[in-house]
């Protein structure tokens, strides 16, 4: 099934193109821009982007696989990433991950029966000074306790 | 001690252009309008102003190696893909000051004759990139970018480009090539970014707290920078304190506090009156330090004289009671992740230091796998495209190093005598 922007997507798109001396450089927008379409960068929208940029899809492919942060499955209606690295690990991360993975019922790199939420663990999300810290879709949650990870999370819709 | 860059963090608004230029914001871009470029570049190589995102390489310098020929249009990148662990400095200059790195864009494409800037932000730092977007919008529409800024005649235009997710985009020809939209893999050099950068144009890559430094430079001038901090090393630095202290964050020092100094008064001292065990003083891939070694200055030579590495000045605190074991193997993990495989010393190196440390911070360790870990470090170190493998080597030898007995212990034991915990 082809896949194909928005009007909206399609104007963001042309925007893009005229801040680059290069055609092929808005391929990482526009796969965040696919994947905020389509709720994630499935087979058909690396072949509509390879075709929007003029290049092989295995060229896009190569490029959405090599980041983290275009998901190629779909993914939960809340992408919990909570960072493992050393400071957050130093205070505590390694307890909050076991926590939320116990709450939700689901390992990290899993999403829970009903779609809600899909579980990660993170790399270093450069917020070491309010360690421990997760990212739910586009927003950073800080300084986190089981108290605090616990109201967050039960108070998404 | 008088500050370059955080005097008004405190103020919400002067993220706001208005509240910027009611402090004097954009004055030091007129001053700079009415010099040379060749004046300019001349006061940051008086600054000593050395390059904030780890390698601490002079910035005139670097400045000095663009080609002489103007024929061809050149960039500059600005390089705010902020993921060393323990490292969130420049972060802060970007939600709390985003038109000092502007307008510091501004005066350096000036003395550099560029018309092209893009600013690399690293993709999970979706609220920054926003507040980013805003303030070029704020700056396009009062005059600052664009055409012919402030009647000088000059003309720049400034992008925010989002990563997507990648430790080695922070590594300036895999940014350039991830900026190009391509995978993020180094590229060989030379030719180095200033004679063939992004989309072909000879290009300066410089991090965010570096060019956000510039405007203070033109105001006050470099020997005045260059007295903030020590010989070699002008100014302040942005340092970040993580791990259980006190009061971690970003504090702007001199180039020359003193590392105990800044963990013990400056941070707050340990949290819960826990006792020091060790610090990694610039990044996580900077060799660790005993607590007994810490009584020394910051800055990028004296961190040197002791075998380590001021870095990115993420200063990481490690308490009594870690497992330093356990430690490594979680930065082993990260680098693991994040070889971009390239290399192969570094692509199976980083996978086999994963698995090592692992094994030994398991209990499954064998007699013979800590000198297998260091041996396999001699044929990372300096092999490879890139720093990365260096990156994952020094953490890996400093610890065994400092603690080999944690690292024999867990081998005779067979088990982490910490119980596998943090």
């Amino acid at each position: 099934m082809s896949v194909a922007f928005s009007e909206t997507g399609r104007a963001e798109f042309e925007r893009l193109l005229t801040r680059y001396p290069d055609r092929k450089a808005v391929v990482l927008p526009a796969l965040y821009l696919a994947q905020k379409e389509f709720g994630y960068v499935s087979a058909e929208a690396i072949v509509y982007i390879a075709g929007l940029v003029g290049t092989s899809p295995a060229e896009i492919e190569g490029v959405a696989t090599f980041y983290t942060m275009y998901n190629r499955k779909p993914v939960g209606k809340y992408h919990v990433q909570i960072c493992r690295n050393i400071s957050c690990s130093l205070l505590g991360a390694e307890h909050l991950i076991e926590h939320v993975s116990k709450k939700l019922g689901v390992r990290p790199g899993e999403t829970t029966p009903d779609g809600k939420f899909t579980l990660a663990t993170a790399e270093c999300l450069g917020s070491c000074g309010t360690a421990p810290v997760m990212q739910v879709n586009d927003e950073y949650h800080e300084n986190l306790t089981v108290e605090s990870i616990d109201r967050i999370l039960d108070q998404l819709p | 001690m008088e500050k370059v860059l955080t005097t008004h963090f405190a103020n919400e608004r002067y993220r706001r252009l208005d509240t910027y230029r009611q402090y004097g914001g954009y004055e030091a871009l007129k001053k700079a309008f009415a010099m040379t470029p060749e004046a300019i570049i001349d006061e940051v190589k008086k600054a000593n102003l050395r390059g904030r995102g780890g390698a601490g390489f002079p910035a005139g310098v670097k400045w000095g190696f663009l080609p002489k020929d103007l024929s061809r249009p050149r960039a500059l990148v600005i390089n705010a893909d902020e993921g060393e662990p323990g490292t969130f400095k420049d972060r802060v200059i970007m939600t709390r000051g985003p038109h000092l790195l502007i307008e510091g864009i501004a005066i350096s494409s000036f003395a550099l004759r560029v018309h092209a800037c893009w600013i690399y932000i690293r993709g999970e730092f979706v609220r920054e990139a926003k507040i980013l977007d805003e303030a070029v919008a704020e700056a396009y529409a009062a005059g600052l970018l664009g055409k012919n800024i402030l009647g000088s005649g000059f003309d720049l235009d400034v992008t925010v480009h989002r990563g997507a997710g990648a430790y080695i985009c922070g590594e300036e020809t895999s940014l350039i090539n991830s900026l190009e939209g391509k995978r993020g893999w180094p590229r060989l050099k030379p030719p180095f970014p200033a004679s063939v950068g992004a989309f072909g144009m000879p290009t300066i890559v410089n991090n965010v707290e570096t060019i956000a430094d510039v405007p203070w430079i033109v105001t006050h001038g470099g020997d005045t920078f260059a007295a903030l901090g020590v010989e070699k090393n002008g100014g302040t630095r942005l340092v970040g304190v993580s791990g259980p202290v006190n009061r971690p964050g970003v504090y702007e020092l001199s180039a020359g506090a003193n590392l105990k100094d800044v963990i013990y008064n400056v941070a707050g001292g340990m949290l819960d009156g826990k006792k020091l065990k060790a610090v990694i003083p610039g990044g996580s891939s900077t060799p660790v330090l005993r607590a007994d070694e810490i009584d020394v200055t910051f800055d990028i030579e004296s961190m040197a004289r002791i075998g380590t590495m001021s870095g990115t000045s993420g200063v990481i605190v490690i308490p009594e009671g870690t497992c330093m074991v356990r430690a490594l193997s979680v930065l082993m993990n990260f680098y693991a992740h994040e070889s971009c495989g390239q290399c192969t010393p570094c692509r199976e190196g980083t996978g086999w230091l994963k698995k090592l440390v692992g094994r030994i911070e398991e209990g499954k360790g064998r007699q013979g796998d800590v000198e297998l870990i260091l041996d396999l470090c001699d044929n990372m170190m300096g092999r490879t495209i890139c720093a990365l493998a260096d990156a994952a080597v020094m953490p890996a030898q400093s610890f065994i190093w400092k603690f080999r007995e944690e690292f024999d212990r867990h081998i005779a034991e067979q088990k982490c005598p910490y119980g596998n915990r943090f």
